[in-house]
């Protein structure tokens, strides 16, 4: 297995895209600091690519990537290997790539500028980001065999993940105004890991304002202990379960 | 010659009078060992000397213009009983004294210290410790209270009242004074041409300050900081406060200052970090916000639209979640020359003001304003395209609340 993830990482840095991706992100990491004088708003500047940029270059780049070797899963499944080990290693291949990739881009200059607990958030999220995403995208790409519907498939999913959601929400939120929607919120945030990474950086970087209104209630289960490792095991399950599922049909599937 | 020995006389008399002040010491063991003794002895002008000790005394009341002074803070304990120290006379001193355990009571208002209907006193260097009310003024002029470190430990609101209470009181002096575990820190109810000047006021359960009916104050350098309900000041006119500092003040309904039927006064100078709102309007007329800092605020200012004739100039806001927010259309007041950090203008004649105005509500504000939860989709990409959107179309937002004159580079305040 590990012989396996060896040669999909050595693959994917043999392929320009990681490189390039972690050059883009090493180039916007070190001029939103070097430019603004305030890391406050370098950091505001970053939380914008963490989740906008970061999930939806991880879930297109890995489902073409899991197109494209189509053949050498094909030529892995034809030697005495496990289906199931074959799939986490490509899933362990791409996202330690994409991780390394995010880790130099945006961790170290938000740890070189700005190590402050915002900073640390910051790069947490964007980490547990990356790998969600790319479960996400073997999902996407397991379920089809036509390559461009699947890319379709996974340009929606970033879509929905990153608009579509927060519009339904806004609509419910007002739709529903008159009554008490905050725990319902709680619960809604949950079923959308990119909103779930968002408030965990708000509630460090927007601290004072999150206090006012709802604050409260928000501060009161993702501020303690207990709402944080609650939060963080659900981010950990938007991570096995596409996996799970994911391993589930390539098991079966006929390639 | 005996009309000459009379004038002689009348003259070494009328001369020694202020000499023969003298200094009654009390201590624990001795002749005198009660501080209400000595009071009871003591002619007009005399001091009384305390010795270090602990002394229960139920209420000393001093009616006579004398200086009280504790050497090495002796403690009056109150016994969660009593009052400590009753003033009825004018031009008393007391200083040095550690007093603890006072009295509470819903029906009469104990304090450690109070001062009823008088004139001249100076309370100075005191500690007051669990005390219920902590140094009360009630009717007092020309009165200084300065350098007392007051702490009290309730923990309900009906347990606890205020540091220093001042009701219907004129020109006063409150310097230097640190309240800690009041309701509200230093109170201010009818009270003229008094100065509140470099106190602390820290982790107070309602208001660091709370101010009404007192016009023509001046409250400067002051620190406010981690107090529930931040800083008050309502219906009052000619206020200045000045190069104060507003720190940590969380949580809903809670304020920076919270400005509520008040007009013609001053805010200048003074630094804004960390609150949920760092200034709220609510009905102020004509008042000059100027020369402030706002940093890392909720909110940095909220203005009603019932609040006119206000211009806000030359302040420095610095990420801030929100710089402005309002709840109508209608915008009767100034922005000027303030520099915004989120402004995104340029400056093509390098005069240091930006070209393109500046409309500092956000339309996820108005958002927020109408509907609290949405606080949950802020800085999503939707709030962003929201945003975005509004600047180049703006429907909802203000159209008049703009800074025409938007500063390039922060102010060096």
């Amino acid at each position: 297995m590990i012989k396996i993830i060896k040669y999909v990482i050595a693959d994917i840095l043999r392929n320009k895209i990681v490189i390039a991706y972690t050059a883009f992100l090493l180039a916007i990491g070190m001029s939103v600091f070097n430019l603004e004088d305030n890391t406050t708003k370098g950091l505001l500047s970053l939380l914008n690519i963490v989740l906008i940029v970061v999930p939806l270059v991880c879930i297109i780049f890995s489902t073409i990537y899991v197109y494209n070797s189509a053949e050498f899963i094909e030529l892995l499944v034809s030697q005495p290997l496990q289906r199931k080990h074959i799939w986490l290693s490509l899933f362990s291949g791409i996202a330690l790539a994409l991780v390394l990739a995010f880790f130099i881009g945006i961790g170290l200059p938000v740890l070189l500028y700005s190590f402050t607990p915002t900073g640390f958030i910051l790069v947490v999220v964007g980490l547990l980001l990356t790998v969600i995403f790319v479960a996400i995208a073997l999902l996407a790409a397991v379920n089809t065999r036509d390559k461009a519907k699947g890319i379709g498939i996974a340009v929606l999913l970033w879509l929905y993940f990153s608009l579509l959601f927060d519009g339904l929400i806004l609509f419910i939120l007002f739709q529903f105004a008159d009554y008490p929607l905050e725990n319902l919120m709680l619960v809604l945030s949950a079923l959308n890991p990119v909103d779930m990474g968002r408030i965990l950086i708000l509630l460090k970087m927007d601290i004072s304002a999150l206090m006012g209104y709802t604050g409260a209630i928000f501060q009161n289960f993702f501020g303690t202990t207990t709402g944080m490792i609650a939060t963080i095991l659900v981010m950990m399950l938007w991570m096995v379960l596409p996996v799970f599922f994911s391993l589930r049909i390539f098991k079966r599937k006929d390639l | 010659m005996k009309p000459v020995f009379l004038c002689i006389g009348f003259l070494l008399s009328v001369y020694c009078t202020p000499i023969s002040a003298v200094t009654l010491h009390v201590e624990k063991g001795h002749s005198i060992y009660s501080i209400q003794q000595a009071v009871n002895m003591a002619k007009n002008g005399d001091t009384i000397l305390v010795a270090p000790g602990n002394y229960k005394e139920k209420n000393i009341t001093i009616n006579k213009p004398i200086v009280l002074l504790g050497n090495n803070y002796p403690v009056i304990d109150g016994e969660h009983t009593y009052q400590l120290i009753s003033v009825r006379a004018d031009g008393v001193i007391i200083k040095g004294f550690k007093l603890i355990h006072s009295g509470t009571s819903s029906l009469i208002d104990i304090a450690g210290i109070k001062v009823y209907d008088v004139k001249n006193i100076t309370i100075e260097n005191n500690i007051l410790e669990d005390t219920f009310f902590g140094i009360y003024l009630q009717g007092a002029t020309h009165c200084t209270i300065k350098n007392n470190r007051l702490t009290a430990y309730a923990k309900t609101d009906q347990q606890s009242a205020n540091g220093i209470h001042c009701w219907k009181c004129d020109s006063l002096s409150i310097i230097g004074n640190t309240v800690t575990g009041h309701r509200d820190g230093i109170y201010f109810e009818f009270v003229t041409n008094s100065l509140i000047w470099k106190n602390r006021s820290i982790k107070n359960s309602r208001y660091g300050l709370h101010f009404m009916f007192s016009h023509n104050d001046a409250y400067i350098a002051n620190i406010f900081q981690n107090n529930s309900a931040g800083v008050s000041v309502m219906f009052t006119h000619g206020v200045s406060m000045l190069n104060n500092v507003f720190e940590d003040n969380w949580g809903d309904g809670c304020y920076g200052i919270f400005l509520k039927e008040i007009t013609d006064s001053h805010i200048s100078g003074n630094t804004f970090l960390r609150n949920t709102t760092a200034i709220f309007f609510e009905g102020a007329t004509r008042i000059l916000v100027e020369k402030n800092t706002f940093i890392k605020n909720g909110w940095a200012v909220k203005i009603q639209a019932n609040s006119i004739q206000n211009t806000i100039k030359n302040n420095n806001f610095l990420a801030n979640s929100f710089d402005i927010a309002t709840n109508g259309s209608l915008v009767e007041n100034t922005f000027n020359k303030n520099y915004w950090d989120k402004y995104e203008g340029y400056d093509l004649n390098k005069d240091g003001v930006g070209d393109v105005p500046y409309h500092p509500v956000s339309m996820f504000s108005m958002i927020v304003a109408e509907n609290p939860t949405a606080m949950i989709l802020f800085r999503s990409f939707m709030a962003t395209l929201f945003d975005k959107t509004e600047k180049i179309l703006p429907s909802l937002t203000p159209e008049n609340l703009v800074d025409k004159l938007p500063l390039m580079k922060p102010l060096r305040l």
